[in-house]
């Protein structure tokens, strides 16, 4: 396992797999940390009104229930939240954040209950100074709360899901007629450059009409360094069809591709 | 060379989706025990989806489906590396007559020095008292320096009204959610290798000692033990069992005697934390009730005698239950 400040922490499994987990910075910890300190007090709030009618029949009552209640929310709403939802609060689900095993095993009970316990060491002396100061030095961000529980808070940040099929379906290859060049194409074009290419094709509608232009004009000058295709299958298209028809020619096999459906949940 | 990426994804997506099938049963249900043909489906999927990371990393650098495999291959390491016990349904009763005094006699030593550091506070602050009075000022909170204990005694007898007397219920509350919050703080203190929770008990030890002393000096023994009894015999075992879990854990910390390293040593000793400091938690609701609806009354309200009497009887009884409920105590591992 192996944890750098750029924020990731590589775990290697028996098997000699590789996954990284992307730690969450403590700012958007703080903005999660944040929205629950809300919702607590919305919570209270409502609560508050309540114990409001109840104080007309009973006044010691009512207020017993309000320590009771503001307390069990302070310590539980965390702890329940985390356990219930597998690592998440409102404010984490929010900003797509999660509590896991720092060693990337199941979340356990205990784990929850302690780091949510030891937060009165971190809020110390006011606002998380304890916590922040610590997610600051710690080289997986953990506050001394995650430290005991040996947990991190991980970031999953929305995956857009490339199509593949909606890109280079029923698009003419103009490439495609010359096998053999096709076949050198994919021996020169290494994985990092089929990925750049590819990569652009699927973001392309991201980028301002001049960047894009740009970008397409200096990738298509580059593949097109790489292997020479004769000027009647290249001259009359757009530097941006001339790249799809690059990345067509080096994730596709010359058989027909198979209809795909990428995993809908990424 | 590069993967033909349409084809691979085609090829592996069934595996995925049924990996990701069988992930979603386990965490929706930790209690779910796979059968023995699942089991080795879901091994065998896990190396499948372990293995298609790999290829991927190889030979394509393709990063959304690369994301999507390791998120996969993340949560199945989670499942089948897993080697603690699985959660047990939580059982209140057994949890706090088995669990919660054989986790105490697991630890028992650590007890017996929370015990040595309050017991050294008493001393320091009782001899604080005595040989120099104007110390009262520091030592004793919650207003009992502004007054001599004669004073509050004949107050407190004299009193004709019920002072808590539609309070009672938030006095309650008000002390237990108080008294837990201190107990929590002293656990969460073991975090500072133990330095805080040790500063925790020995202040409350030199509390308990200036006013024990103060009252003694005084002539007020009696009315002492008959107001401090009835509730002090659970609250103070339970803030020095609460020192207990700072202490186990300002030890994990520290790793003195062992070859484990710090993740594996707080492992070990995360769910004996949180069985302690939960104990603690019911020992202090106990505590708060008694305060509210028993300690505050006193002669001719109540005698001090059955006070002492009710306080003892409770200490013998929160003894034999630490040291005996659960029978054997259960070693580690």
């Amino acid at each position: 396992m192996n944890a750098s400040r750029a924020s990731t922490l590589t775990i290697r499994t028996p098997e000699g797999v590789t996954f990284a987990l992307l730690l969450a910075s403590p700012v958007t910890r703080f903005l999660a940390w944040a929205v629950d300190m809300a919702c607590i007090s919305a919570t209270m709030s409502i609560l508050g009104v309540a114990f409001h009618l109840l104080a007309v029949f009973d006044r010691d009552l009512a207020r017993a229930l309000s320590i009771v209640f503001y307390f069990a929310a302070q310590i539980g709403y965390g702890l329940i939240c985390e356990w219930l939802w597998r690592g998440q609060t409102v404010g984490k689900r929010l900003l797509r954040l999660r509590v896991v095993d720092a060693q990337g095993l199941r979340l356990q009970f205990s784990q929850v209950v302690i780091r949510n316990l030891l937060r009165f060491v971190d809020m110390l002396p006011a606002f998380y100074l304890v916590g922040g100061l610590a997610t600051l030095i710690s080289s997986r961000t953990q506050r001394l709360g995650d430290l005991a529980a040996n947990t991190i808070v991980i970031r999953s940040p929305r995956i857009l899901q490339p199509d593949l099929e909606q890109v280079l379906a029923g698009k003419f290859n103009s490439l495609r007629s010359h096998a053999h060049l096709e076949a050198r194409l994919r021996q020169k074009v290494s994985p990092v450059e089929a990925s750049l290419a590819l990569q652009a094709i699927l973001r392309r509608d991201e980028f301002d009409p001049r960047s894009r232009a740009e970008l397409f004009a200096r990738l298509a000058e580059h593949f097109r360094s790489l292997v020479e295709f004769p000027p009647d299958s290249v001259e009359h298209i757009t530097d941006e069809q001339y790249l799809r028809n690059v990345v067509d020619t080096v994730y596709r096999s010359r058989t027909a591709a198979p209809t795909v459906a990428f995993p809908s949940k990424l | 060379m590069i993967i033909d990426l349409a084809k691979f994804i085609a090829a592996g997506q069934p595996f995925w989706s049924e990996l990701d099938a069988f992930l979603k049963k386990l965490e929706d249900d930790p209690h779910r025990a796979l059968p023995l043909d699942q089991s080795r489906r879901f091994h065998y999927l896990y190396e499948r989806a372990a293995a298609d990371l790999a290829k991927l990393d190889t030979f394509a650098n393709e990063p959304d489906t690369r994301r999507y495999l390791a998120s996969l291959v993340a949560r199945a390491y989670g499942e089948i590396h897993e080697t603690r016990e699985k959660p047990h349904r939580f059982e209140p009763l057994h949890w706090f007559m088995v669990i919660f005094p054989q986790t105490f006699r697991r630890h028992v030593n650590v007890f017996w020095l929370t015990v040595a550091i309050t017991l050294a506070g008493c001393v320091f602050g009782g001899f604080a008292t005595i040989l120099d009075p104007e110390s009262r000022h520091v030592t004793m909170p919650f207003g009992h320096d502004q007054m001599k204990p004669s004073e509050r005694v004949a107050h407190e007898e004299k009193a004709r009204h019920d002072r808590l007397a539609g309070e009672r219920a938030t006095f309650s509350t008000f002390l237990m959610t108080h008294n837990t919050k201190v107990s929590i703080l002293t656990m969460a203190l073991g975090m500072t290798w133990g330095v805080g929770t040790v500063i925790m008990l020995f202040y409350n030890g030199v509390i308990l000692g200036a006013i024990s002393v103060d009252y003694i000096a005084d002539g007020q023994g009696k009315f002492l033990a008959g107001w401090l009894l009835p509730h002090g015999s659970f609250e103070i075992p339970a803030i020095l069992i609460a020192g207990q879990a700072g202490l186990i854990l300002g030890r994990a910390l520290i790793g003195r005697g062992t070859r484990k390293n710090l993740a594996e040593r707080l492992r070990e000793i995360s769910t004996d934390l949180v069985t302690l400091i939960g104990g603690v938690g019911v020992l202090l609701i106990w505590a708060g009730l008694v305060e509210s609806f028993f300690s505050q009354y006193h002669e001719p309200v109540m005698p001090y005698s059955a006070k002492i009497a009710f306080g003892l009887v409770e200490l013998a009884a929160l003894t034999v239950f630490l040291w005996k409920s659960g029978g054997r105590t259960k070693l580690p591992g």
